[in-house]
């Protein structure tokens, strides 16, 4: 266990200075998401449109430092893709999270990537893999029209 | 009193936690158990066991008496005025939840109140909600002040004709706050209203002593009294026991039964329904000789030093705010650290072989009212030092270098 693989730069960063934080004002799509255990809490915003591609995306919330990062950098990475892909980069982050495996999707860019495998260190921290899985089962409630909350005692 | 003796005598602080020593600030959590308890059950394994009270063979009869000495010896430890006042559950949990059917059952009905506070845990406000979903009754919550308390006037303003039980806290196990519960019985008594205490804080911490408490009931939990899981006692008065009906039912807990009538016999039995937690009971009576033999005025006394220093040298870094600051405080101190959320404060002092807990510790209601939706909070417990506290308070000095750069 070493906190450095926890804690990265990349994570503190998202986590103090959260990317797409508010509320946006074109969203179409809502749902919000909580982890009943720590009390962490999203609500995300999306704009889906016609064709099923992500216009716009973002988050409100309150939590610790990995949920409002994974929050921020799932919104950054998810922002202008398509519906399809986006729930592949989905599972692709959760197989991340819980196997260990390596991102296998090729629709990320470099930078994407990196800022992506930078929660890879949550796994080794089982307590708070939810922490970091919130946001992201919270986008897929959102984008499928799902009208309760996101619960992670449900969804992991 | 000699920490480092104390602490030797529990077998968890040899082993390393992160190749650290192991600094052990959960302990409102659950506490550690000396090695005296968990040789208990090793001893009543291996030499003593047998279901209790239904068979006629040696080894029933050795189980059952060490079973029964136990609640002898709870009885003795709270001074309650009989043994049948003394019911083995398996947490204060289920305790409260057996007061609030079996009292609620009988004596709750629709438009009744329930008065409890705002301080309390989930585990005395949601078996009152069950309550208040089947039958229609009212729950009311007497309001805590910004030191984290509840006074008596908070209590005296709720009562009215229509209150049939007050569930308090003894020890708030966010703030710390010890609550007034002599005068508020008192309150309650000229009022004949029965007072439920959920003693899960105050069991481990504080002299106990039923006739001066003067409560109808009092719930605790042994694990946190540096006794076994699994074992929980609920002090209920005898007058209570004698009205109020079963709870669970099934084998052990009855008297006779036919085809259309079943008859129960008195307490404590016709409340242990099934077999209990044997091994766990017996060693819960070396977690009482173990308190006994330190002493529990020797205790307070050691917890008080040690959460005054907690407290002082807490409130030397700017960064942490303590919530609540009662005037009697029990070895509590919750507190938050300005940008740092406590999930992650845990996760940094854990590196350093710091245990503590964050979130809402099972008290949504005052977390809400404080504005914030968790805390992280150290608890001391008797094997606790100065320099437990210096290596928490070194800890936040590293959660601070990592957060707030």
């Amino acid at each position: 266990m070493d906190l450095k693989e926890l804690y990265q730069e990349i994570i503190l960063d998202h986590g103090k200075n959260p990317r797409n934080k508010k509320k946006c004002k074109d969203f179409n799509k809502d749902a919000e998401g909580h982890n009943p255990l720590c009390g962490d809490k999203v609500h995300i915003f999306l704009k889906l449109n016609k064709e099923k591609k992500v216009e716009n995306i973002s988050f409100e919330g309150e939590g610790c430092a990995i949920s409002i990062a994974s929050a921020s950098i799932m919104t950054e990475t998810i922002k202008g893709k398509e519906f399809n892909v986006a729930k592949k980069i989905l599972e692709d982050f959760l197989n991340m999270l819980k196997e260990g495996s390596k991102l296998k999707t090729n629709s990320l860019s470099e930078d994407q990537n990196t800022t992506m495998m930078s929660l890879s260190g949550v796994k080794k921290f089982p307590m708070r893999v939810k922490c970091a899985t919130l946001a992201w089962h919270t986008f897929l409630y959102a984008a499928e029209g799902k009208k309760e909350t996101a619960n992670t005692e449900k969804t992991d | 009193m000699d920490i480092e003796s104390i602490k030797s005598q529990f077998p968890i602080f040899k082993n390393k936690i992160n190749g650290k020593s192991l600094i052990y600030l959960d302990n409102a959590n659950s506490s550690q158990k000396p090695g005296r308890v968990i040789d208990r059950i090793y001893k009543f394994y291996s030499k003593e066991f047998s279901n209790i009270g239904r068979s006629v063979h040696t080894l029933a009869v050795t189980a059952t008496n060490r079973f029964e000495e136990t609640r002898d010896l709870v009885k003795k430890y709270i001074n309650a005025k009989a043994r049948e006042e003394i019911i083995f559950t398996k947490n204060a949990t289920e305790g409260m939840n057996l007061v609030a059917s079996t009292y609620g059952e009988k004596f709750i009905n629709k438009g009744d109140e329930i008065l409890i506070t705002e301080l309390e845990h989930h585990a005395n406000y949601v078996p009152w909600h069950f309550l208040r979903q089947k039958k229609g009754a009212v729950i009311k919550f007497a309001k805590c002040n910004d030191r984290g308390e509840v006074e008596i006037d908070e209590i005296k303003k709720l009562i009215t004709n229509k209150t049939k039980i007050i569930g308090i806290t003894h020890l708030s196990n966010v703030t710390g706050a010890i609550l007034p519960v002599k005068k508020i019985v008192d309150l309650a008594k000229a009022k004949k209203i029965p007072v439920l205490v959920d003693g899960c804080q105050g069991a481990p911490h504080l002299k106990l002593d039923m006739q001066e408490l003067g409560c109808d009931f009092y719930a605790m939990s042994c694990h946190k009294m540096y006794g076994p899981t699994g074992v929980g006692i609920l002090y209920a008065k005898k007058k209570w026991t004698e009205q109020l009906p079963p709870y669970q039912g099934g084998g052990g807990m009855i008297e006779e039964v036919k085809k259309d009538k079943i008859t129960f016999p008195g307490s404590p039995t016709k409340y242990e329904a099934g077999t209990l937690q044997t091994a766990e009971v017996v060693g819960f009576s070396e977690s009482i000789r173990f308190i006994q033999d330190v002493g529990i005025e020797n205790i307070m006394q050691h917890e008080k030093e040690i959460t005054e220093y907690g407290v002082q040298e807490l409130k030397r870094n700017n960064s942490i705010k303590i919530i609540g600051d009662p005037r009697n405080r029990g070895s509590i101190i919750s507190f938050i650290i300005k940008g740092i959320h406590p999930h992650d404060i845990a996760t940094v002092l854990d590196e350093d072989g710091v245990a503590i807990r964050a979130g809402h510790h099972c008290c949504q209601i005052l977390h809400e009212k404080m504005g914030v939706a968790a805390t992280a909070r150290a608890s001391l417990g008797v094997y606790n030092s100065k320099e437990d506290i210096d290596f928490l308070s070194n800890a936040i000095k590293k959660c601070n270098k990592i957060f707030n750069k």
